[in-house]
């Protein structure tokens, strides 16, 4: 099913409160966990996905932000809680079983293959045929031109779409990734640290592919360890630490600094300035971090009437 | 919904790509090197022994190579997916003394023992890629462990099901006419003999060729060889295609045993080894990265060509045959470095 297709009237249909439980969420995920062996990689975790919107999940190296997206990819499976796509709960086993129930993941490593030409790996494990039998051949010309076109849409205008992918710059082959996912009618997009290892204008710029990816009517969950790029694009936000769920806040309770401050941990980046100062640090750094400081400890001073919310 | 189109291609960007004129486009092709380098070949020993060119010593070349290519064919999609298989020269030994030692001892039909050899040739192969999906070993391990024992089967069980080291003489038995006339006859093009081989090969080509640039399984070819994880991401059936692959180079087997074996009647149990080496070499000169991901099958039949040439040319220039091995590694050098070259310049943002 491609994209273009989905009702837009239906899109919206969840606006009243998009965290209660009622009507059915695209995806949403209660009291998931994940342990390997005796190691608790996550616990508890409670999460919604929905039309046109766009989830955040943030948290620090080791927080359990890829376990997270292991489960509801298909690469891993979760051994408590419930996931329910469309209100059914489901467990998937392989990454094919998550992209047939509509939910495409753009990995950090990207999941493209450099040498191959642009075409190509898009529609890598999806290809267009025509023919019968042993003689079925994939469409070519129809394939390039809608390569062409998804990605002139997305905002990339290339003229060759043969040459090979690994010639694109780390944004431009997030978009070719995301324009994927959009084409081939993913309900959810999941985007691993889409902005990880771009430069800032870069990562403004695959911001703005998330932007469209929710206009177009997906569910986005988006995977970042960076506060800054999270809140212009977020909808609701998830904040891990440690594999387990310390916040999930909708956009209209929480301010960007008190989800930096949640992020950090005000007390931790105190700390951090101290030992700085101790260590004879460099003092425009030193001061740039306690700048940091009083700006946090003064947004989780502010009184807050709506306190973390566990849907 | 209004999707702002924004200016990410710069004029300069497109500039760039148009850059790639047709020319450049060609020489972006996996096996430009090796093309170039079988052009300059045949000049070479045009120029030097007049008697190549002759119409019948082309046949004689064609046929030469043909028994690399068929082979080639194969392994080149292997490579191109990622693996390489070191027990290809053996196997077609194997599925050769399959066919003969059944149809002899249980006195069938000679075309009962050639299908019973396809069955074994598809079965090595499906072993090599099962062991291999199973493991993850390395496939330079795996195929090493089954050329090792293919070997000593080989050897084994010809002493001990016809007490000799090679296969008794079928030539006399049912069917073997026809087979032959399948496997190891001669096509008769303006009066010069044309081995059944070159057709065979020119066909596998084409397969190939449609297979890898035409259909879905190609597309999952170069996938395989070029990232294994980012096609298991994108849904990819690794496994399958990996599998499938190291049986497509046993069907290769099979044939060039058949025409081994229609062609002499007899095989010889300890034949084959090393073989598989002329195979990767075909694959590599022909432009097939030894990592994956890259390459064509035209291009192991042109790598299978150069061989054929070097290998025939040598001799119709009357020099010693010696030379020829050396000759064999510097081209293979060459054509590695220039693949070398081509990937990293494929990977360069």
């Amino acid at each position: 099913m491609n994209a273009h297709e989905i009702d837009q009237q239906t899109l919206l249909q969840n606006e009243r409160d998009p965290l209660t439980h009622t009507p059915v969420h695209l995806l949403s995920l209660e009291g998931v966990g994940k342990h390997y062996g005796n190691i608790i990689a996550l616990s508890d975790v409670t999460m919604a996905v929905d039309n046109g919107r766009v989830t955040c999940v943030l948290g620090d190296n080791g927080a359990g932000k890829s376990t997270l997206i292991k489960i509801i990819a298909g690469l891993h499976q979760h051994d408590a809680g419930v996931l329910n796509i469309m209100g059914e709960e489901r467990k998937f086993s392989s990454p094919r079983d998550a992209l047939d129930a509509g939910i495409a993941t753009v990995y950090q490593d990207l999941a493209v293959v450099p040498l191959m030409p642009i075409w190509r790996n898009f529609f890598l494990g999806s290809e267009l045929t025509s023919g019968f039998g042993p003689f079925k051949s994939m469409d070519v010309e129809k394939m390039k031109a809608i390569t062409l076109k998804e990605l002139a849409e997305m905002g990339i205008d290339l003229r060759d779409v043969e040459q090979p992918i690994g010639q694109l710059s780390g944004g431009e082959r997030q978009c070719v990734a995301i324009a994927r996912a959009v084409y081939f009618g993913a309900k959810v997009l999941i985007l691993d640290e889409p902005t990880a290892a771009l430069g800032v204008k870069q990562s403004g710029v695959v911001l703005r592919y998330i932007l469209q990816a929710r206009d177009r009517g997906l569910g986005v969950i988006f995977i970042t360890h960076n506060p800054h790029h999270a809140f212009p694009v977020g909808d609701r936000f998830l904040l891990l630490k440690r594999g387990k769920s310390i916040g999930y806040y909708d956009k209209k309770d929480i301010t960007l600094d008190e989800l930096t401050a949640q992020m950090a941990g005000g007390a931790e980046l105190a700390e951090l300035a101290h030992e700085l100062e101790q260590l004879g640090g460099h003092s425009d750094v030193v001061k740039a971090v306690q700048a940091e400081v009083a700006d946090v400890t003064h947004s989780t001073e502010t009184p807050k009437e709506t306190g973390p919310r566990h849907a | 919904m209004t999707i702002t189109q924004t200016k990410i291609a710069s004029p300069a960007a497109d500039e760039r790509v148009a850059k790639r004129n047709p020319l450049q486009k060609l020489l972006g092709r996996p096996e430009v090197g090796a093309l170039v380098g079988a052009i300059v070949l045949f000049v070479f020993f045009a120029l030097v022994s007049p008697t190549f060119t002759q119409p019948n010593a082309l046949a004689t070349i064609l046929y030469g190579s043909s028994t690399i290519g068929i082979m080639a064919v194969g392994v080149s999609l292997l490579m191109i997916g990622g693996e390489f298989d070191l027990s290809t020269g053996v196997a077609v030994i194997s599925s050769a003394l399959t066919a003969s030692m059944f149809s002899w001892y249980f006195s069938t039909n000679v075309w009962v023992g050639v299908l019973l050899a396809l069955l074994v040739s598809l079965g090595i192969g499906f072993i090599n890629g099962w062991i291999l999906m199973k493991t993850k070993l390395p496939s330079f391990i795996v195929t090493l462990a089954t050329f090792l024992m293919l070997t000593g089967l080989n050897l084994g069980l010809t002493r001990l099901i016809g007490g000799s080291v090679s296969s008794p003489s079928i030539s006399n038995m049912d069917g073997f006419d026809t087979a032959r006339g399948v496997f190891a006859s001669a096509v008769n093009i303006a009066g010069i003999e044309v081995k059944i081989t070159v057709f065979i090969w020119i066909a596998l080509v084409a397969v190939a060729t449609w297979v890898l640039m035409r259909t879905r399984v190609g597309n999952w070819i170069f996938a395989v060889g070029g990232d294994e994880n980012a096609a298991r991401a994108v849904g990819v059936p690794v496994k399958a295609t990996k599998i499938g692959l190291f049986m497509g180079v046993g069907f290769c087997g099979w044939v060039l045993g058949m025409h081994n074996l229609f062609a002499f009647d007899t095989v010889q149990s300890g034949e084959g080894v090393g073989n598989e080496f002329l195979y990767i070499i075909a694959a590599v000169i022909g432009g097939c990265l030894l990592t994956g991901g890259y390459g064509s099958a035209i291009g192991g039949a042109i790598g299978a060509f150069i061989f054929g040439m070097a290998n025939k040319g040598i001799v119709y220039a009357q020099w010693n045959p010696d030379w020829f091995k050396f000759f064999l590694g510097l081209m293979l050098l060459l054509a590695t470095i220039v693949n070398l070259i081509v990937k990293r310049r494929a990977e360069l943002k």
